[in-house]
């Protein structure tokens, strides 16, 4: 179902693009040795290059050119072996060399795509327009003193990747499936944190909207630097909405840079008509054009971990999991591992379900992470032994698994303390029955004249006098037996 | 022997060595040569003689033990546009007036591993803007020459201005330049000395204050090749810092002033015969054909069809380039800053009262073939033109093995001749500025003296690297040309 | 032919410098005249001519991801004509 918006004209299409700044994961910036770390004592991860000292000149880190080539197989994207340093020129405070060094006219990646998972169960393709390096600039604090900005350089020059999509996103699920997506690549091959708290992941959001079956494009505009995925998902509404608005009072939506108001839930024009951007491009003279090997491209290639689509199909494929689980367990790289652990020598299935359910239940409830998860995956996988082998039924599992949780303790220690295996003895199964049928003879005068319901009840009561620890196969079998007799 | 101000930078070294004389009395000499001259050459814009007895004295104690560089105890001055660790680097700008560098740049680092003695830093156009040395926020530097009929002040030429006078007036053994279109060539033409603007990528930009990145090139200035030569071994070299630079071994440069010409290739490019060519450069450039031919080499006529759009090229490139180089000069970080309520209006009024008038031209001229619309049409043609620039020489090198030409289209001129045209200014970088387009070395030596007694260079064009080759022709024209006469203001006339 | 007023006033707005209204006339002329010599690159054939990148000559380099350098805040701020503890200061910037 496509989402549209329904104005006093009719129904409206929205489409969209993002243009995401991933901080590159590196020791160094992109062009000087200095810390690429965050954080850090104000104006000390500088050096006179970052800085823009008089006669400093940039020198190109090979580690963060091979995290955009690796982002770029990632994005399944064409890897462009030449490509060059342009210079875009503006005046800030947070600049400190009057321009920042990006790609413009020749990115290091060209076109890609990003397979997202709709909640319908659907999958789109959105398309990557391109990808290149740039630094990222310095840090102005507006908040210290009445009359002036103060500047921390820390992050000016650290090396950031500009993702650009196409205008393929048509709905705010769409946006936030795509962002996670992006984000979950990104992890998956180690080149950006993903960590928007940080900022190392921010997003431009391009908006317009159109009445379906319109071919062309009607006029965008462009929300800076929203930090977060929800509120990605957020400004998209209220802009298409304000967007809308303008096309059905007649009047027409200009382009222009806006800013998205959580708090107010709004969008808000940055413009101010006298300063219009000219950004005279032109190639970096200090630097020489980035030509790289096709063979280096070819090994970094290799070195690639899987990625989360490749791993979604085996896992499918070696252990019978649905594509919804899949999904799931696929979202971290920890959790994948993880699962595989679990799922390699127990019962597949019966892991992708125990880790769907009581294991991220647990999780979630001790506030836990999978990195530093209560049980561990060989735990769990005892666990799960013990409920295949018979040990224990599924009932009894999930208080062991508590009682793994809250102790620490191995799943077979539980079993023997608290004395929970299961019952397989016949004898014992059958003279349990038989001292609740004695119990309940006028039940068992009503089940024998058709009310086939009070089976459960008699399941119930028996594993109640067996304190859980009967096995149900057992019981059931033993209990159809006497009852028929 | 004659005076301590006779000394050649060689012939000093070689005295130097032989204890004949010390580093502390060398550097003592010229540092009251420079007391007392430098009032009205205005060479210098800081002098730094306490630091330079310093280094003196050490390099006595390793010259006592018979160790030290190739320039032990060889005072030396540096172009203003080399930051110097801890000394008052300017770039002739009020904007950088009081900006003191934590870090020294390259090509001095290198000098100074070497033993060189620094007497200070020396004058030039503001940010290397200029073929005059008029454009100097310390005042313009005066040519220590003048004309044998009248006494007005001679420019210097320039950039490198400040260099050129030095050496010509004996204050400084060598002295660093740049040259971006003609900064080093031109101001020696016009000052008697030798100079070398090396191959784009020899000489190491860090640290070197940046005009047009594309083009800057640090390059030596002395009174012959000999001292050119043992100065370029000592700045060039291969640097990790500067993405542009060449890692090719430096040769040994001084050895090759012996190889002569004999059956050299030497081009004339026929587009060189600009219209209007003064008679007396023609003759000069005869000359040196001659002198040339006499010493064994072929002279051949080469053509360089896109010569005339060097200058407009050259002037498109550079500035842009300028224009983004200079925007670091804020106000926030280092140098002059006027103080504002709002930070656009920091920068606006920092800028204004920081650049001089010509900076600030050509500053606006850069974004102007910058902007959008004019950037396909000015900056990405001129780079165009360039490819072609460079195409003329390198196809003229598969034939020739230099070039000779003209260094400039007149000697020097007086301070009050200055064109208020700049486009005529600008022409007189017309024979430097291609070689610098195409990125090959070349080189100026003094060749004779103009009808007014004002001394002419003759330039040499090489192929990329081979600053050898150049060194030998050059130095066959030093031979030819006996070049020895002074000028006015001399360190060692006045003594 | 003269650069007129706006055009100059909208080159040094980009350019971030103050000019006084007699520059504005003055640096118009001689930039005009400027601009009308280098027209003449306009005969020059440039079909299928790439643009120069650098001179050619050096070969791709690139720095090792080491952290080699910074940690030099003295040395940063050193030169600052205005400095507000370990911050750089600039009038504010209201956004």
């Amino acid at each position: 179902m496509s989402y549209r918006i329904t104005g006093s004209t009719g129904e409206w299409e929205i489409v969209v693009g993002l243009e995401v700044h991933a901080q590159v994961v590196s020791e160094a910036k992109l062009f000087s040795g200095a810390s690429a770390e965050y954080g850090g004592e104000p104006n000390t991860h500088v050096s006179l290059v970052d800085a823009g000292f008089p006669g400093m000149l940039p020198v190109l880190n090979q580690e963060c050119v091979a995290q955009a080539v690796r982002t770029g197989l990632g994005l399944e994207a064409e890897i462009n072996l030449f490509s060059r340093f342009d210079r875009k020129n503006y005046f800030y405070a947070d600049l400190p060399t009057g321009y920042q060094i990006s790609q413009f006219a020749h990115p290091i990646i060209g076109k890609g795509k990003v397979l997202v998972d709709l909640a319908d169960g659907s999958t789109r393709e959105i398309g990557v327009t391109r990808l290149h390096l740039e630094q990222d600039a310095g840090k102005s604090i507006h908040d210290q003193d009445p009359t002036r900005s103060f500047i921390d350089l820390n992050r000016a020059g650290v090396a950031l990747m500009e993702i650009v999509s196409e205008p393929d996103i048509r709905s705010p699920e769409e946006a936030g499936a795509y962002l996670r997506k992006l984000r979950q690549i990104l992890r998956y091959i180690g080149t950006c944190d993903g960590n928007m708290e940080e900022g190392s992941m921010r997003a431009d959001v391009n908006v317009s909207v159109r009445k379906p079956g319109e071919t062309e494009y009607r006029t965008r505009c462009e929300i800076k630097n929203v930090n977060s995925i929800r509120f990605v998902m957020m400004a998209i509404e209220v802009e298409a909405q304000r967007q809308i608005e303008v096309w059905e009072a007649g009047g027409t939506v200009d382009q222009e840079t806006r800013l998205f108001d959580h708090v107010r839930s709004e969008t808000r024009s940055l413009r101010s008509k006298e300063d219009a951007h000219d950004y005279r491009y032109f190639p970096d003279p200090d630097l020489l054009p980035l030509v790289i090997e096709q063979s280096w491209v070819d090994e970094l290639k290799a070195a690639l971990p899987e990625l989360p689509e490749a791993k979604r199909a085996r896992l499918e494929a070696e252990y019978g999991v649905s594509r919804y689980e899949s999904s799931v367990l696929c979202v971290e790289q920890a959790i994948a591992d993880f699962y595989e652990t679990v799922a390699r020598g127990a019962d597949a299935r019966l892991a992708a379900n125990w880790m769907l359910g009581d294991f991220f239940a647990a999780l979630n409830r001790t506030g836990r992470s999978i990195e530093d998860s209560p049980v561990s995956a060989e735990g769990l996988r005892e666990l799960l032994g013990l409920i295949s082998n018979s040990t224990i039924n599924g009932k009894i599992a999930k208080e062991v698994l508590e009682d793994m949780v809250e102790t620490g303790d191995s799943a077979s220690a539980i079993v023997e303390r608290k004395g929970l295996r299961q019952v397989t003895d016949t004898g014992a199964i059958e003279s349990a029955i038989r001292d609740i049928l004695a119990a309940n003879t006028d039940k068992v005068e009503e089940y024998k004249s058709g009310k086939d319901k009070l089976f459960g009840f008699f399941v119930g009561q028996t594993m109640k006098a067996m304190k859980g620890k009967g096995n149900p196969a057992l019981v059931n079998e033993t209990l159809k037996k006497l009852l028929s007799e | 022997m004659s005076g301590i101000h006779d000394f050649t930078l060689a012939s000093a070294r070689d005295a130097l060595k032989a204890r004949k004389i010390s580093a502390v009395e060398l550097t003592n000499a010229h540092i009251d040569a420079i007391e007392r001259l430098d009032g009205q050459l205005n060479s210098f814009i800081t002098r730094t003689p306490d630091q330079a007895r310093e280094g003196a004295k050490a390099a006595d104690a390793a010259l006592a033990k018979g160790e030290g560089g190739n320039l032990c105890g060889i005072p030396l001055g540096i172009k203003d546009l080399f930051c110097t660790n801890g000394v008052r680097t300017t770039a002739a700008s009020k904007i950088l007036g009081n900006f003191v560098p934590p870090y020294e740049s390259t090509v001095t680092a290198n000098l100074l591993k070497d033993g060189a003695v620094f007497l200070g830093k020396l004058n030039l156009d503001e940010f290397a803007m200029g073929s005059a040395n008029l454009t100097s926020a310390f005042g313009p530097v005066e040519n220590p020459w003048k004309r044998k009929d009248s006494e007005a002040k001679l420019v210097p030429g320039g950039s490198s201005g400040g260099s050129a006078a030095a050496v010509a007036a004996g204050l400084v053994l060598g002295a660093t330049g740049t040259d971006t279109g003609g900064s080093i060539r031109q101001p020696a033409a016009f000052t008697g000395i030798a100079g070398i603007k090396p191959t784009y990528g020899r000489c190491s930009r860090f640290g070197t204050i940046a005009f047009a990145s594309s083009l800057d090139q640090a390059g030596p200035m002395a009174r012959n090749l000999q001292d050119c030569a043992i100065l370029l071994e000592s700045m060039a070299g291969f640097d990790p810092r500067d993405s542009t630079s060449v890692d090719t071994p430096v040769p040994n440069y001084e050895a090759a002033l012996k190889r002569g010409v004999k059956g050299l290739r030497v081009g004339i490019p026929k587009e060189y015969h600009v219209d209007g060519m003064h008679a007396e450069i023609e003759a000069l450039w005869q000359q040196g054909m001659t002198w040339l031919r006499d010493a064994g080499a072929e002279i051949v006529e080469v053509s360089l069809p896109h010569t005339k759009y060097g200058l407009p090229t050259y002037y498109i490139a550079a500035l842009a380039e300028a224009s983004s180089n200079l925007a670091r000069y804020d106000g926030v970080r280092f140098g002059e800053r006027v103080s504002a309520p709002s930070l656009d209006g920091l920068y606006e009024a920092s800028r204004a009262a920081g650049f001089g008038e010509e900076v600030k031209r050509r500053i606006l001229i850069g974004t102007h073939v910058l902007s959008s619309g004019y950037y396909d049409a000015y900056y990405l043609r001129a780079q165009k033109v360039r490819t072609l620039i460079q195409q003329d020489f390198l196809k003229a090198f598969e034939n020739v093995d230099v070039l000779l030409t003209p260094t400039a289209p007149s000697g020097a001129f007086a301070q009050d001749e200055k064109p208020t045209d700049p486009v005529q200014m600008y022409l007189n970088d017309v024979f430097t500025v291609p070689a610098s387009m195409a990125g090959v070395p070349a080189l100026s030596v003094p060749a004779g003296l103009d009808a007014r007694g004002v001394p002419l260079g003759l330039q040499l064009i090489g192929k990329f690297f081979d600053e050898e080759t150049l060194i030998a022709a050059g130095h066959a024209i030093e031979q030819a040309a006996a070049f020895h006469h002074r000028p006015t203001l001399h360190a060692g006339v006045s003594a | 032919m003269s650069l007129d007023a706006k055009t100059v006033t909208r080159i040094a707005r980009l350019a971030r410098i103050g000019l006084r209204p007699e520059e504005v006339e003055t640096l118009g002329q001689d930039m005009g005249s400027i601009i009308d010599w280098v027209e003449q690159l306009k005969e020059v054939d440039v079909t299928g001519v790439d643009p120069m990148i650098g001179t050619g000559l050096a070969k791709p380099r690139l720095r090792e991801d080491r952290v080699t350098d910074g940690d030099c805040r003295d040395k940063v701020l050193a030169n600052a004509p205005e400095r507000e503890g370990p911050f750089f200061t600039v009038p504010k910037v209201v956004e």
